[in-house]
């Protein structure tokens, strides 16, 4: 579905994107996580014909978006961080002339557009003007405005951000029913990361205009993280003594001992065995699974939480 | 072509239908050059007067109407309505001629009414000729629409450059084009330069054609202007959307 190479985006002596090799292949759910002025946005906005790049290719849906800008419009699906419906418009008058301008007749669009006002929840506001809508309504409205022509690859440019909590779940929802109804293809770019942790089954993470990892959540966390095993002592002296029970598998923090290691859960009951034998048994363990932003600190140095996003 | 004349018709009847469901503002719309008209025409000597200033208030209404084209535009490109019309298939200049049109059609009411009201002044006007005139004005006022809707582009992070410019800009179009005064009586330099200036070819053309003079040269230089100034406009325009975003 979508094939870059070497895509590249300077802005002015800013390199927005820095040479991005991307292969998307048909059905597949992928997350662009990374800080604000990563170069997701950017690079999306290259891939859906908004803004040419200034070197390397990029073929999508089939079609190289420099040459065959009106093919790849044809054929995808965009969601942009702004909101798509003009707000003196009524929501239901925008998908309909949304159904028109990807070419449907009338009759498709309006049939089009009450079906998707339906499947969004938005019958009760579909015929209100958008600026009255509340956040989670018009952006609804703006997923049903990039579905009207159900495209197979659907682009999202940061969903659910100043969504509240509910509304996000109920976004996310919405994602996901569409990929298991209809095999849509979908990119998007976020910096929640429990929303690329828990809907995408593949993370790209981008810093500074590059790919700098590229797994499934899960496997990002094995092999750049691993899980922390923590152990709870009466005393400091205890949590020394059982660091060198465990031969140094980990270090002591005050009252505390704290492993790193893969497979924390199935390795947890065994090390608490060990301890007891020893006599220093631990009097609490926790086992903690790493998030993405562990592993972005860990690849970058910096916490995505810190950067700001 | 039949495509892109589905797309423009797309785009016309989107940007006009808040218009079209709020019928107040066009009648508010329609109340300014009737003013104009009422506290201006007298003001202008002989009693041919109307013959000559009709033209000239629909051209001037229709200008600062096209002017306006990019005015919507800065608040979509804000909201992001625009950048999502930019990622659909609708052909890029379908993009401007539809904001375009959107701005002169109800102009056209407008015309319509101001000629009603000089009726009963004497005043009359051959009905062909004056459709005529309109769509050469159309085709001018696309031109001038497409370059307010560039000029937004490059306003996208700056609104009053936006409207610094359209100011600037319009007045002096305005007042070199004779619409307002006669320019036969001004100084030689005056004159050197509104021969410059499209919109003066426009309005002469605009004058014979509402007379029914459709043979007349100004006509033909009118014309001539107004493809131009259309061409020239929707060239820019969209050189600018494909390089914008």
């Amino acid at each position: 579905m979508i094939e870059t190479r070497g895509l590249t985006k300077h802005f002015k002596n800013v390199r927005a994107v820095d040479g991005i090799d991307l292969t998307v292949a048909r059905g597949e759910l992928v997350a662009l996580l990374g800080p604000n002025g990563a170069g997701k946005s950017t690079t999306l906005r290259m891939l859906t014909t908004l803004i040419p790049p200034t070197a390397g290719t990029a073929s999508v849906a089939g079609f190289d978006v420099v040459r065959r800008q009106r093919d790849v419009r044809l054929r995808i699906g965009y969601i942009g961080q702004g909101n798509g419906a003009g707000h003196s418009q009524r929501g239901r008058d925008e998908l309909i002339s949304q159904g028109r301008a990807y070419g449907m007749n009338v009759r498709d669009a309006r049939r089009r557009a009450a079906e998707l006002i339906d499947s969004l929840d938005l019958a009760e506001v579909a015929d209100r003007t958008v600026a009255t809508l509340s956040g989670g309504q018009r952006r609804r409205l703006d997923i049903a405005m990039g579905l009207i022509h159900s495209p197979a690859l659907l682009f999202l440019d940061e969903p659910s951000t100043g969504l509240d909590p509910q509304n996000r779940a109920n976004l996310q929802e919405h994602i996901l029913r569409l990929r298991a109804e209809h095999g849509t293809t979908i990119v998007l770019t976020t910096h929640y990361l429990d929303e690329a942790d828990s809907m995408a089954e593949r993370v790209i993470v981008v810093d500074h205009g590059r790919i700098i990892a590229d797994d499934t959540p899960a496997r990002l966390k094995a092999e750049h993280v691993g899980d922390t095993i923590r152990f709870g002592f009466d005393t400091e002296d205890e949590a020394e003594k059982a660091a060198i029970v465990l031969s140094g598998r980990g270090v002591a923090y005050g009252k505390e001992l704290r492993i790193r290691t893969e497979g924390g859960p199935r390795q947890a009951p065994g090390m608490l065995e060990d301890l007891r034998s020893a006599g220093v048994p631990a009097a609490s363990v926790e086992v903690t699974r790493p998030t993405l932003d562990d592993v972005f600190l860990q690849l970058t140095g910096r916490s995505l939480r810190e950067v700001g996003a | 072509m039949t495509g892109m004349i589905t797309d423009t018709a797309t785009v016309f009847s989107r940007e006009l239908r808040p218009t079209l469901r709020q019928p107040f503002t066009i009648v508010i719309s329609m109340v300014q050059p009737l003013v104009f008209l009422a506290l201006f025409a007298p003001l202008l000597p002989g009693t041919d007067s109307l013959r000559w200033f009709v033209p000239g208030i629909v051209v001037m209404s229709c200008l600062f109407a096209a002017s306006m084209t990019g005015s919507n535009l800065l608040f979509e490109m804000q909201t992001g309505s625009h950048e999502r019309m930019l990622v659909t298939p609708l052909r890029r200049p379908a993009l401007l001629i539809g904001r375009a049109l959107k701005e002169i059609v109800p102009m056209v009411a407008q015309a319509a009414l101001i000629v009603v009201v000089c009726l009963p002044f004497g005043y009359r006007l051959d009905v062909g000729g004056a459709l005529l005139g309109l769509v050469v004005l159309a085709g001018f006022c696309v031109g001038i629409g497409a370059l307010s809707y560039t000029l937004a582009l490059a306003s996208k992070h700056q609104e009053w450059l936006f409207w610094t410019v359209q100011q600037t800009v319009l007045f002096p179009i305005l007042l070199l084009a004779g619409v307002l005064l006669p320019l036969d009586g001004g100084p030689g330099w005056l004159r050197a330069l509104s021969a410059w200036n499209p919109l003066r070819y426009v309005v002469a053309a605009e004058r014979a054609l509402f007379t029914g003079d459709v043979w007349a040269s100004s006509t033909i230089k009118g014309l001539l202007a107004a493809v131009i100034v259309g061409t020239l406009g929707l060239l820019i325009g969209v050189r600018a959307m494909r390089r914008s975003a």
